[in-house]
């Protein structure tokens, strides 16, 4: 350093420095419980699943300290108890199957119940929307199970529905809804409505409504103008809400248990059945990373058909 | 014979039966009313009639809140009118929505659809029309010629400026060749400079494509330069309608004088064909209807006034120099005439140093023949 400097004070470009090294620094302490909170209740436990998946089933449950690869092979074959063959695993590929379509439906209920109501909402006058979102997040206030057990009594044989179905001699008989696929659909699509509500209304809330009027000056039909100009512009709220109703539904635990019996498994009770009366937690824990990949697998599919672009003219 | 245009429209565009409508004006309001119900009631438009022409540059002029952009919308389709019935090319329209009409607007926010690429914004009337995908891409690439946009063909909308929007946005409108172009304030978010090239644009446009053109401002410049008649419309109503030299030299009313240009405006007693001004002067004039003789108040354009250093002579007024404001190609005097009465005198400057009379100088002040314009208030 010369004397000039000395004199004049830190050499060009160091406060700025300074500065933004101090700047740097307290945005990692900010970030830092984030960070934390990150580690141990997702990165930490992930792990612990896929170590335990390597790893041979305890007697009683838990885990013995031997390596294994016995539980990743039985995610999808089986070995034959007399002869020792292995086989497709055709009860988890049909519970798979069934937790993936059931998943499906109930998004694409979602969907069809929750853009018209979003649509609805939306469009009320400002004053009138925060009333109409509040009763959108009323059900939020009980708990799931408790609610679960609220729809069992009304599609149960001497529900709500069947009764007054009787009562109207529309039916001799009650009509078998309890313990079936149509249950958990429900059930699923009632939970997970308020889901797909919300994104759509946020998306729709944004939307310019010039635009529509814009594409009708321009002699488009009401159906022309929701297929080229509303949906794609909503579709940011309707990619999200099928995010958040497709993850969850493809792992619900509660509602195909209390509504679909024990017949009617999911995914989800696979899962618990490997960690409670199977005592094979390695399985469990291989069955929730397949699981894992295959919403991973889903979601990148997805993201990619529904964000590419109508490229005419 | 009459047909719905937008039976048409599937088949064979906007052609509106030709020879039968040649006469016909292009639009034509009939005592159209629009009444908003809220907390309290507005009168949007009163009682409007008016008739545009066919290849007219028709614009409607007035201050914001005026009914102005509300006749536009009534015209488009998206607003009902309360009362009233709406033509075009003499047939009623009144209760066809904005997709059978042949009509198209220019947003004042382009309302440019953001998913899209500029091809495919203009493209979309003419895909909505069902044209077949050669006709549709040789219009496109015309319209894209017509407003210089060529190079910016396959660019979002939201990649290119205000300016450019602009041009997209007239384009999509021009693509489907409607009977009527509506344009709700289109300039209005350019800068000056912009706003003049567009405006001159807009004028070759409407040469080009004889359609007829109705235009909304607020900007009373915009309307005398580019306009062959301007309606001026203030709370509702219709005031006057004419092209922009009966506007500027012959207002009807107080309010037009006022809101077109820079007014003076004086007493006067009228009686016969000619006015006495208060402070000092006769003029020859041709008197509206509904003015009575006696007091009336008259129009002088500060440019119609002359002024020079000098007590007044026969015919003239006096009056004591307030002010000089000098504004590049013009310089205004502020004058306060012996009545008592303000008044605005502009003249162009000369290259060489002015011969202007200076602040507080008396001066004589005389008004070109035909100047004075009698108000009826």
């Amino acid at each position: 350093m010369t004397d000039a400097s000395l004199h004049t004070g830190p050499a060009a470009g160091e406060l700025e420095r300074e500065a933004e090294q101090a700047d740097n620094r307290s945005r990692w302490m900010l970030s830092t419980p984030a960070i934390v909170i990150i580690c141990l209740a997702a990165a930490g436990p992930l792990m612990v699943m896929v170590l335990y998946s390597f790893l041979t089933p305890g007697d009683y449950g838990n885990v013995k300290w031997e390596f294994s690869t016995q539980a990743w092979v039985n995610t999808i074959l089986q070995r034959d108890i007399f002869d020792d063959t292995l086989m497709w695993a055709d009860a988890h590929l049909s519970i798979f199957w069934r937790s993936l379509s059931l998943s499906l439906i109930t998004t694409v209920l979602t969907f069809v119940f929750g853009l018209p109501t979003a649509w609805f909402i939306a469009t009320q006058p400002p004053g009138k929307k925060e009333f109409w979102l509040f009763l959108v997040t009323v059900p939020f206030w009980s708990n799931l199970l408790v609610r679960t057990i609220a729809i069992q009594e009304l599609i149960r044989a001497e529900g709500v529905i069947n009764n007054t179905l009787k009562f109207l001699r529309i039916i001799d008989e009650p009509i078998q809804m309890m313990f079936t696929d149509f249950a958990i659909a429900f059930g699923m699509t009632y939970v997970y409505l308020p889901l797909m509500v919300l994104p759509i209304y946020a998306a729709v809330d944004k939307l310019d409504f010039r635009l529509v009027e814009a594409a009708h000056d321009l002699y488009a039909t009401r159906w022309r103008t929701f297929w080229r100009v509303i949906l794609p512009l909503v579709k940011p709220g309707i990619i999200a809400g099928s995010i958040l109703v497709f993850i969850p539904s493809l792992g619900a635990y509660v509602t195909p248990r209390v509504l679909g019996g024990g017949k009617n498994l999911m995914f989800g009770n696979l899962i618990e059945l490997q960690f409670g009366q199977g005592r094979n937690w390695p399985l469990g824990a291989a069955l929730s990373l397949m699981l894992m990949a295959a919403v991973m697998v889903a979601l990148i599919w997805y993201v990619r058909v529904t964000s590419r672009e109508r490229a005419d003219v | 014979m009459k047909m719905v245009a937008g039976q048409e429209l599937g088949t064979t565009g906007m052609a509106v039966n030709s020879d039968a409508v040649a006469e016909e004006p292009a639009v034509e309001a009939r005592r159209i009313s629009k009444i908003f119900q809220g907390e309290t009631e507005v009168r949007a438009l009163d009682d409007v009639s008016v008739s545009i022409r066919r290849n007219e540059f028709f614009t409607l002029l007035g201050p914001s809140g005026c009914g102005k952009t509300t006749l536009l919308r009534v015209i488009a389709g998206f607003e009902p009118p309360t009362m009233g019935a709406l033509y075009l090319a003499g047939t009623d329209i009144s209760r066809l929505p904005p997709n059978q009409r042949p009509v198209n607007t220019v947003f004042q926010n382009y309302a440019l659809f953001p998913h899209m690429s500029v091809a495919n914004n203009i493209a979309f009337g003419l895909e909505m029309l069902g044209k077949p995908k050669d006709e549709v891409r040789q219009t496109v690439d015309d319209m894209l010629r017509l407003v210089q946009m060529e190079a910016l063909k396959t660019r979002r909308t939201s990649e290119i400026s205000g300016g450019q929007q602009q041009r997209v946005a007239l384009a999509r409108a021009l693509a489907p060749h409607p009977e009527v172009l509506l344009l709700d304030e289109p300039l209005s978010a350019l800068d000056l400079k912009l706003r003049k090239e567009m405006q001159i644009e807009l004028k070759r446009l409407q040469n080009e494509t004889g359609i007829t053109f109705v235009f909304v401002t607020h900007d009373q410049e915009e309307a005398l330069t580019m306009s062959d008649r301007v309606a001026v419309m203030n709370a509702g109503k219709i005031l006057q309608i004419g092209s922009p030299q009966e506007i500027y030299q012959h207002p009807a009313e107080r309010f037009v004088a006022n809101f077109i240009g820079e007014s003076n405006f004086l007493d006067a007693t009228l009686s016969g064909g000619t006015v006495d001004l208060k402070a000092g002067g006769r003029y020859d004039v041709t008197v509206p209807e509904g003015v009575a003789e006696g007091s009336v108040s008259v129009l002088v354009r500060p440019e119609h006034a002359s002024v020079r250093s000098g007590p007044a002579g026969d015919g003239e007024m006096s009056g004591t120099i307030e002010t000089v404001v000098y504004s590049g190609e013009a310089t205004t005097l502020h004058l306060r005439l012996a009545t008592g009465e303000p008044l605005k005198a502009r003249s162009p400057n000369s290259p060489g140093e002015g011969t202007l009379p200076g602040q507080g100088e008396e001066a004589a002040v005389s008004i070109g023949a035909g100047a004075v314009t009698v108000l009826r208030d």
